[in-house]
């Protein structure tokens, strides 16, 4: 009447860890990462016949060869992190923000309307503020939006907030159109060149200091915001359960609201960081795909802000490695990609190997 | 006994197993014979749903042996046990609900590219007429009743060959008299020469239905019995490993005065249906009112209401009474959160504990807090005190937990309802709502909660308990309030209420002759 005859167990089983020890989960990443640089390492002698050891030295040099290097590393690493930590409060929520791209961006617009209208009429502390507190508000605004249609219609928030992706693009677009400089070269150019106003003022001796310390403060802020507060506290019950909150009388939508308009503000505040501290022009891609990698900042790191400082960092560097690679050995983009890809893909896939353990026949004695 | 019941068609041999540091089972030998009903008893924890998921292809031991019909044999998958015959029905049914019955049991099988639904309805009747089944073919599974889709499972299970039937507590969703018609069925597969096993830790089931009972406690096979030979008390004894009481207390309640005047409550939902009609009681202080319906009729909104938490239609009115003051407060129309704010300490154990009343991945402080994180002023959260009510009611409630800082989904079942119910129980209630309150918990977590229950009612509190067990209704409750389709069927005297009586009110409305007291 049976099929199966041998009495032998499935050769792998998935059971389920109880609790790891950090010492060993950092373990299992850390030997993600040497397997990821193992397995690129094949992939570019198979495909590039390049020596793999050659190629890490480049990208470790294109990152941090340099001071220069190493403080646009920091820099972008610091854009990361502004960005993680905004999507950080809405993540834990269960809110799916996927426009931190579009919240970039109009805090983008913002501060480069601010810069072009009233560089030169303000002195210069005051421009930096009203260009920080318009890029918040546009930001702000933009995260509003599909919060409240959430509350009041229970709109998808995923596809709301990618939409409005969209539309801060084509917003961009006019924008644009609107500041050419110089005329018919369809881009803003660097604002204010000469004067520099509404630039981020040298901090220590470091063109980027200033953007470091505005990250450092934000990720600290965050920190104290989603563990001590009374409003993280709501946003951590939200998140776990629409029906406990009800029950402990959360106010589900002005958390929503709440919660979102801080998301936005913060990813708004990131733009005038990206425009006033490093790129002094906007574009159409000057969020440029980050809004999404960040999302892996917020995520990997569980929303503990000073993990996503070492994430940022992560991504930051291969960002920088893969640019250099591709240059230095006139490789195309995708080159460098695949490597970022390749190292990305175990990283996430290690969480795996946090949570579950596999045990192979004949091993359960051991592994009990 | 009849002559088949000596031939062994299961033997589980040395079974052990593990979930991390987790011994689930440990060395069990269980034997299941031809043509008999089994009873596997045991507390929660001790086993019993784990090593029948063994069987049923759900886990693999890791270690031990399994025959079947004499046979060592590997049960990999559930098809495997299919293979084998063996069939479980699980405690959550698994079926698809814009599926009709017949789909859902054709579903899965191996066959024919095109579904002669015709034919698998004709062998699910043939199936229905043998064993004295009632199911509609065609009916969808939606617009079935719990215990239909429990039907539905054992036909599905039945017409996939299954001559051994591992039933996961069959009976908690059911009604006594749907219960009694399940045992009918039982045994008229016993007498057809079919194997059933049964999962239950109810004691006056098992003494019903059973022939033969075998005993788990933590993980380990205590021993079996034959049903005639043994009694109540014994396998209590046995299950929880040493000498209990298994009466309930109930003292007289002191000095009862209205405290919650609920009258005309209408409840109706989104669709259309009304849930709750014209629903009128009050609740006294000092006195445990006990709610009794089928699942569904009500109670879960009923609550809901009561607590702020569901919507109801204009014209209800709900009074809370202030013991204080005597000033009458309408709750209706307020939240949680409103009506503390007014003053009325009312607490609410909820059916759903770690999906309403906890946060599962939080640890107990801040699960202590989740009514009270407001207080005070300022951004930040007071942490010390919840902390301190975390430490007393570990200590006070006997909870089995690391430290208060482990995450309360890692609890068990009863440390769980413990955290939940020593939180409302710390803001010194007025009116305190169980739903469901001792579900899935052994036999000593239960009789604490319902000691619990008993102190506040002799602190004057009005305690309304919603619950499933009528034996358990009948000895704890003052009075008893019986839901029918969302209408009040009758409010019992608890000492003189009989089981039969509730029973009928539960199923059978009584137009115009219910007693509204």
């Amino acid at each position: 009447m049976a099929k199966t005859t041998a009495t032998k167990s499935p050769l792998i089983r998935i059971a389920k860890r109880e609790d790891i020890s950090r010492p060993k989960a950092w373990l299992i990443r850390i030997a993600a990462i040497l397997i990821a640089l193992l397995v690129d390492g094949l992939i570019i002698f198979a495909i590039v016949h390049l020596n793999p050891v050659a190629v890490y030295q480049a990208m470790f040099s294109g990152a941090f060869g340099t001071a220069r290097r190493g403080w646009i590393t920091l820099r972008d690493a610091g854009i990361l992190l502004c960005i993680g930590i905004g999507l950080a409060p809405a993540f834990k929520m269960k809110f799916w923000n996927l426009g931190a791209e579009g919240q970039i961006l109009v805090g983008g617009i913002a501060t480069a309307g601010c810069m072009i209208y009233l560089g030169g009429r303000l002195p210069a502390p005051l421009l930096l503020l009203v260009m920080a507190v318009a890029s918040i508000a546009a930001g702000a605004v933009w995260g509003l939006i599909p919060a409240a249609a959430k509350a009041r219609w229970d709109t998808n928030e995923s596809l709301f907030t990618l939409m409005l992706n969209y539309v801060a693009i084509q917003l961009t677009s006019y924008a644009v159109a609107r500041w050419e400089n110089p005329f018919g070269s369809n881009t803003v150019g660097v604002i204010n060149q000469n004067t520099q106003a509404g630039w981020f003022p040298k901090l220590f001796g470091q063109t980027y200091g200033l953007n470091l310390l505005l990250a450092l403060i934000l990720m600290l802020a965050m920190f104290v915001y989603l563990n001590y507060t009374k409003h993280g506290y709501e946003i951590a019950v939200a998140g776990e359960s629409h029906n406990t909150a009800r029950y402990a009388g959360i106010n589900m939508t002005k958390v929503y609201l709440r919660t979102m308009v801080i998301s936005g503000a913060i990813c708004g505040f990131t733009g005038f960081i990206a425009v006033a501290g490093s790129s002094h022009t906007i574009s159409t891609s000057t969020a440029g795909g980050r809004g999404f990698t960040a999302i892996i900042v917020a995520w990997l790191s569980k929303f503990n802000p000073f993990v996503m400082v070492l994430i940022s960092m992560l991504l930051a560097f291969l960002g920088s490695g893969a640019t250099e690679i591709a240059s230095r050995y006139n490789l195309n983009d995708y080159a460098a990609q695949m490597i970022e890809g390749v190292i990305l893909f175990f990283i996430l896939g290690s969480e795996f190997f946090i949570n579950y353990r596999l045990i192979f026949r004949g091993k359960e004695e051991r592994a009990a | 006994m009849i002559g088949l019941a000596q031939t062994p068609v299961v033997q589980m041999k040395g079974i052990t197993k593990r979930f991390g540091h987790v011994v689930a089972n440990s060395q069990v030998d269980l034997t299941v014979y031809q043509g008999e009903i089994l009873s596997l008893l045991g507390e929660n924890g001790s086993g019993k749903t784990t090593l029948m998921n063994m069987l049923s292809g759900i886990y693999f031991p890791d270690e031990g042996q399994i025959f079947v019909g004499g046979r060592e044999v590997t049960i990999a998958s559930p098809k495997d046990a299919f293979d084998l015959h063996i069939g479980m029905i699980h405690q959550h049914f698994k079926l698809v609900d814009v599926f009709t019955a017949v789909e859902n049991i054709a579903l899965g099988l191996e066959g024919k590219l095109v579904l002669d639904k015709r034919e698998v309805a004709a062998r699910v009747k043939e199936i229905c007429d043998k064993y004295g089944f009632d199911v509609d073919p065609n009916q969808k599974v939606y617009s079935m009743s719990v215990s239909q889709k429990q039907t539905l499972e054992i036909v599905k299970v039945l017409y996939r060959g299954a001559d051994i039937l591992i039933l996961d507590e069959p009976t908690a969703v059911l009604t006594p008299q749907e219960t009694d018609k399940l045992f009918a069925v039982l045994r008229n597969m016993k007498a057809d020469g079919k194997s059933v096993i049964i999962i239950t830790h109810k004691l006056h089931e098992v003494m019903s239905v059973s022939d033969r009972v075998a005993v788990l406690r933590k993980g380990e096979y205590i021993g079996d019995v034959p049903t005639a030979e043994t009694s109540p008390q014994e396998l209590t004894n046995m299950m929880v490993g040493r000498q209990v009481s298994l009466n309930i207390d109930r003292p007289a309640p002191k000095d009862p005065k209205p405290r919650l005047e609920v009258r005309g409550l209408n409840i109706t939902d989104s669709a259309g249906v009304r849930i709750l009609k014209d629903v009128s009681f009050t609740a006294n202080s000092g006195e445990i009112l006990g709610i009794a319906g089928i699942s569904g009729c009500g109670q879960k909104e009923l609550l809901e209401a009561i607590a702020g938490l569901q919507s109801v239609d204009k014209g209800s009115s709900i009074l809370y009474l202030d013991p204080a003051t005597g000033a009458q407060e309408q709750i209706i129309g307020q939240n949680p959160k409103k009506i503390r704010d007014m003053g009325i300490a009312l607490s609410f154990v909820p059916e759903d504990r770690l999906g309403m009343g906890l946060v599962g991945d939080m640890n107990i402080p801040a699960n202590m807090m989740l009514k009270t994180y407001g207080e005070g002023h300022g951004l930040l959260v007071n942490r010390k005190a919840p902390r301190d009510l975390a430490e007393e009611v570990v200590e006070q409630l006997e909870v089995v937990t690391p430290d208060v800082f482990t995450p309360v989904r890692k609890l068990s079942g009863g440390n769980v309802q413990k955290i939940l119910v020593g939180r409302e129980l710390a803001s010194h209630p007025s009116v305190l709502m169980t739903a469901y309150a001792v579900r899935g918990l052994d036999i000593n977590t239960s009789y604490a909660i319902y000691d619990l229950l008993n102190q506040q009612k002799a602190q004057g509190c009005a305690v309304i308990y919603v619950g499933e067990d009528l034996d358990v209704l009948l000895e704890l409750c003052d009075r008893i309030l019986v839901l029918c389709s969302g209408e009040v069927n009758g409010i019992l005297d608890g000492p003189s209420a009989t089981k039969e009586q509730v029973g009928l009110l539960m199923t059978n409305l009584q137009k115009g002759g219910a007693d509204h007291g």
